[in-house]
């Protein structure tokens, strides 16, 4: 008996639904972004170097039993008693809501995707959108470059303008009676070529702004890092270049380098008003709304000093909407009530200022989103 | 020189000599890619999905990081086909090969599998070919869309009766009475192109617990080739269902027989204790995990102790894995195996009982309908408005809510009109529904 045996590995099924399953997990990627710009070994990462990290893979929903109920038998190696504990059971999501991701049942498919922060970025900036950008005229800097716009009888082969030539061609041949292309002569051939242009450029600054003060702590800080570092990811991606400019308060503010924004943390009150003063100044000084698009934006937990204060704040705040791109305040909390602060701030009417709270990780992308809608002029409040 | 080792002919004649009636195997040594891709979709040659894809890329990466790792699988086919590893040993390929000729004979004795057909593959293959035709003319999304709802209540085929033939569909009579009387009122009607098209006579109801069947032949709502698709899907999980019955039967087979077939080749001593250790490995626990080849073969062993290989025989043909183990657990092999019952303890799970009897009482529930809850239809034309009602026959575990919702909205895709299904839930009765918008959950 010689029977026939098919050559199997000629199909290949398995790595084209692989990639099918792939290209699907991709597309689940896009609705887990808000997981994945708050996942810090991407945060971390060094450019261009591509993180691994467990993605769930596409799940096949079936009638099932829930898999945290009732008992199962299990098997020993010998030593296995009455009351032995086994292990802890995963933590289960909160609810049984009909969408989000749901908590990670035992059992669950884990794979490990490759994943880089060029391509978190790839697909959060398709979803954010710079609203209230103005070309400030007064903002040329003359930054000459170079541009293919003439066109030229000689030139390199590489550039040779077809259409162009073949029209060349044609009116010549016409010109001596004779409808056709053909007859290719040198004269015939055009070419690109290319002519310098001083190309205007949008500036853009942020005032990023942190309540350093006592009641900060860790998870206020690691929100207000993560919202920043998405946002001047953001601005650097839409313009030419982006100035910071970081301010820390308590009841007094100052000008602090980039790493001390991030890490201070110090006792104290709080006087709003005197970040926002501060900012005004900086602004008036360095970066008149002429020539720069200006992004104010404010990380506190809205434990004002007194009533007073927050009065003089939203005088403030008036001030410099008159002269900012968006002016943003987000309030980081940990559960808990409205702030006083946010109540003042909620009326203010300004379709520029952009209040959003963060109590917990989920919250980030939202409130990027809020911060920088998709459609010009979005008047979706906090 | 003379390979130590039998071949494939030897060893199928010293399996007939030992009483086991397997049908002719076909041993195919492929590479890892090959075998992963076979285990991912089961039958060689099956149809394309996203589904085994990703079956194949987990099993391919365990196979990469050294965990996991597969040795052969076998096609219940006749003539069966072995596929093995290329990178195993001959030793391994040996032991292999003993193993193979216990599940072959399984796949033919056992009465779970009295009616599969023998050309499985051939029929796996024409699915293929006609899921390629259907993605071709209507789109691979649209396919793909349909087979994931189809898949999503796959194992509710008919499996007590694995292989009776689908009562032909009979066209209802439809459309009668007011379409064609006309008469004097004829032109109060709308016209025919006008008029929407509804259907004037009950959709067909009767109990089934065969889901698929019932969609197939009653939804209103599908195309001919899409009750294709279905009735497909229906045909390869029938295909599977002898296999989800007869798990811990088929694996402890094929292991109680290449222990029992090994001993009897002339090993030199250190290939005896390779193999011993390779046989370890096959029945060790994994984790706490009960490991269905160490279970299944500790079971065939007590019971040729105790009623040599007439009873043997006997059990192999006649059980599957609940009487299985039902009859054969006893006391002794409940603590020989250290199996026990483990559930949540407020935050942990915790080891509760190594009690035989509640022990195998349980493991029999666990294993009961594959494990998989039992759902009947119970009415396609509940509130007299074409809805399909199913029910969830309760015993002792809740369904997982979040599935059975986006389960429930691939059924309603299939059947057009709004889907229910009645369970229980923390004790309640209650009522799970779907219609175009939302699920709804409601108590009875």
């Amino acid at each position: 008996m010689s029977p026939f045996i098919p050559d199997w590995s000629l199909q290949q099924k398995g790595t084209s639904d692989q990639r099918r399953h792939q290209a699907k997990v991709k597309e689940a990627l896009k609705r887990q972004l808000g997981d994945l710009v708050t996942e810090e070994s991407i945060l971390t990462s060094e450019r261009g170097h591509r993180v691994k990290i467990p993605i769930r893979s596409l799940q096949q929903f079936k009638f099932r039993f829930d898999p945290w109920q009732g008992e199962r038998v299990g098997q020993g190696q010998g030593s296995a008693k009455p009351g032995d504990v086994l292990g802890r059971l995963p933590e289960r999501a909160s609810g049984s809501g009909n969408d989000g991701p749901a908590g990670d049942a035992p059992g669950v498919d884990y794979f490990e995707a490759e994943i880089s922060i060029e391509d978190v970025e790839d697909m959060l900036f398709r979803e954010l959108g710079l609203p209230y950008l103005e070309s400030k005229p007064e903002a040329r800097v003359v930054q000459p470059q170079w541009m293919f716009k003439d066109i030229a009888r000689r030139g390199l082969m590489g550039n040779l303008d077809k259409r162009r030539s073949l029209k060349a061609n044609l009116l010549r041949n016409a010109k001596a009676g004779q409808i056709a292309v053909g007859g290719w002569t040198p004269e015939d051939l055009r070419f690109k070529t290319w002519v310098p242009e001083e190309v205007q450029e949008h500036n853009a600054v942020v005032v990023a702004m942190r309540d350093i003060s006592g009641s900060m702590g860790d998870f206020k800080k690691k929100m207000a890092r993560m919202f920043a570092f998405w946002m001047l990811r953001f601005l650097r991606s839409q313009y030419q270049s982006v100035d910071v400019v970081f301010l820390v308060h308590h009841t007094g503010a100052r000008e602090v380098s980039e790493q001390e924004f991030f890490e201070l943390g110090e006792s104290g009150g709080t006087k709003v008003s005197s970040v926002y003063e501060l900012c005004e100044e900086v602004v008036r000084q360095r970066y008149p709304a002429a020539y720069w698009n200006i992004y104010p934006i404010h990380f506190s937990d809205g434990d004002n000093w007194s009533d007073a204060d927050n009065r003089r704040t939203v005088d403030s705040i008036r001030r410099l909407l008159s002269v900012s791109n968006v002016l943003g305040y987000a309030e980081i909390r940990e559960g808990g009530y409205s702030s006083t602060l946010m109540s003042q701030f909620s009326k203010i009417q300004h379709p520029r200022f952009k209040i959003v709270t963060i109590t917990k990780r989920e919250d980030l992308y939202p409130a990027l989103k809020t911060f920088f809608p998709r459609t010009d002029g979005g008047e979706s409040g906090a | 020189m003379l390979s130590p080792y039998p071949d494939d002919q030897d060893l199928w004649q010293l399996a007939v000599d030992h009483g086991l009636e397997p049908c002719p195997v076909i041993f195919d040594q492929v590479p890892a890619a090959v075998l992963y891709e076979h285990a991912a979709y089961l039958i060689p040659g099956r149809m394309a999905h996203w589904s085994f894809g990703k079956q194949y890329q987990m099993l391919k990466m365990r196979h990469d990081y050294g965990v996991g790792k597969l040795y052969e699988m076998v096609v219940n086919t006749n003539p069966a086909y072995a596929f093995l590893l290329d990178s195993n040993s001959p030793l391994e390929n040996t032991l292999i090969r003993c193993h193979v000729m216990g599940h072959v004979d399984f796949f033919q004795t056992n009465q779970a599998f009295s009616e599969s057909p023998d050309n499985m593959i051939d029929v796996a293959g024409h699915h293929a070919d006609r899921i390629r035709q259907y993605e071709f003319q209507f789109g691979k999304n649209v396919v793909e869309d349909l087979l994931d709802r189809v898949m999503a209540i796959e194992e509710h085929a008919d499996w007590c009766h694995p292989f009776r033939q689908p009562e032909n569909r009979q066209v209802p009579e439809r459309r009668l009475g007011l379409r064609d009387s006309g008469g004097d009122y004829e032109d109060l009607s709308p016209s025919p192109a006008d008029r929407p098209r509804r259907h004037l006579t009950k959709p067909r109801t009767y109990p089934t617990f065969d889901l698929l069947e019932f969609l197939m032949n009653e939804s209103e709502h599908l195309e001919d080739w899409q009750r294709d698709v279905i009735g497909m899907v229906r045909e390869e999980m029938r295909y599977f269902w002898p296999q989800i019955r007869t798990k811990i039967m088929n694996e402890g087979w094929a292991t109680y027989w290449h222990l029992r077939l090994m001993h009897e080749l002339e090993l030199d001593d250190r290939d005896f204790v390779d193999f011993a250790r390779l046989h370890a490995s096959v029945v060790a626990p994994n984790g706490w995990q009960i490991n269905p080849y160490g279970l299944g073969s500790s079971v065939f062993q007590s019971i040729h102790q105790k009623g040599g290989d007439r009873e043997l025989f006997l059990v192999r043909e006649i059980e599957e894995d609940t009487s299985f183990l039902r009859n054969h657990l006893t006391t002794d092999l409940v603590q020989e195996l250290n199996l026990f019952i483990f559930g949540p303890d407020q935050r942990d799970l915790v080891i509760k009982s190594q009690d035989a009897k509640a022990v195998r009482d349980q493991l029999v529930r666990e294993l009961t309908h594959g494990g998989i809850p039992v759902i009947s239809v119970v009415d396609g034309d509940f509130h007299n408005r074409g809805e399909l009602y199913l029910r969830h026959h309760h015993d002792g575990l809740d369904l997982d809510i979040r599935y059975a919702e986006e389960t429930l909205r691939h059924l309603y895709c299939l059947w057009g009109r709004p889907v229910h299904i009645q369970t229980v839930a923390n004790e309640r009765p209650m009522v799970l529904s779907c219609d175009a918008k939302e699920v709804t959950k409601s108590t009875l």
